[in-house]
């Protein structure tokens, strides 16, 4: 069967692009951007009656359920956030073909290690 | 500082560049104008500040992991964590971070708004965007405020 078959240019084009996953990355950016903005309103709030606090009370504060799930999703959004950000910025300014896979993998791997580091602090301390 | 509503970077443009290379086959073609060459206006900067603020918070979670790290790793590193933050450098980037948080957070929004089709004329798009720059500012003094008072 010849390329895209009985299917019109306009089904094959739908949802897709240059970088063929349509709208799926400006999509991502916005979900996590909205998930994000309760999630650091909270975390702020969290930390201004807890700033220079013992390590015992910080603790006692992460072991509660709650505040270790709202710390696990701050964590995984908002690495997730920035690496789909940082993606963008490194795809704009650097045009070095090799820089840019160089710089865009790390990325991706830093917010793999960061966010499972993050993870793993918040469900030693809850668990 | 900002022209609003007005843009009146034509008699900016550089006429006397003329390109020499071989690239092109019509020199004499207007070029585009360049960034440089145009007067910071409020929407760019903000836009372009969104940006480097996101880059800069990009760097917060990486502090936020280590405070995270920190606390999992007992009280001596609770400690050294603690003193490193309280360092000069230490709060001189807590607070660019706070600022940050509530510039990225508040022009988030705006763009969201944007998303959903709101606030397109240019008189809103002012008045969004100097909110956005007050609204951080004082969000950011409360918060240093309140830290210390509590």
């Amino acid at each position: 069967m010849s390329r895209g078959g009985l299917r019109t240019p306009l089904a094959r084009a739908r949802g897709l692009g240059s970088a063929k996953e349509g709208v799926s990355h400006w999509w991502r950016q916005r979900l996590s951007g909205i998930a994000l903005v309760p999630l650091g309103i909270w975390f702020v709030l969290a930390l201004i009656p807890r700033v220079g606090a013992d390590h015992e009370v910080i603790i006692a504060w992460m072991a509660s359920p709650w505040v270790a799930l709202m710390l696990v999703l701050l964590v995984v959004v908002l690495l997730y956030h920035a690496q789909l950000g940082l993606q963008v910025v490194i795809e704009d300014y650097v045009h070095t073909e090799l820089t840019k896979l160089a710089l865009l993998i790390a990325t991706k791997f830093l917010a793999v290690v960061l966010g499972l580091a993050g993870v793993l602090a918040v469900l030693r301390v809850a668990l | 500082m900002f022209a609003q509503g007005r843009v009146d970077n034509t008699e900016a443009v550089r006429h006397d560049f003329v390109f020499q290379g071989p690239l092109m086959s019509t020199p004499d073609r207007p070029l585009s104008p360049h960034l440089q060459i145009y007067r910071p206006q409020l929407t760019s900067v903000l836009s372009i500040t969104h940006r480097a603020t996101g880059v800069f918070l990009s760097f917060g979670a990486v502090a936020l992991v280590y405070w995270l790290v920190a606390v999992a790793g007992g009280e001596e590193s609770y400690l050294r964590m603690q003193a490193v933050l309280a360092s000069f450098p230490g709060r001189l980037l807590l607070f660019a971070w706070t600022f940050s948080f509530f510039y990225h957070l508040c022009n988030g929004i705006r763009h969201l708004c944007w998303d959903a089709g709101l606030g397109f004329e240019l008189s809103v798009v002012y008045v969004t965007g100097w909110a956005v720059v007050v609204v951080a500012a004082t969000l950011t003094i409360a918060t240093w405020v309140a830290a210390v008072a509590l």
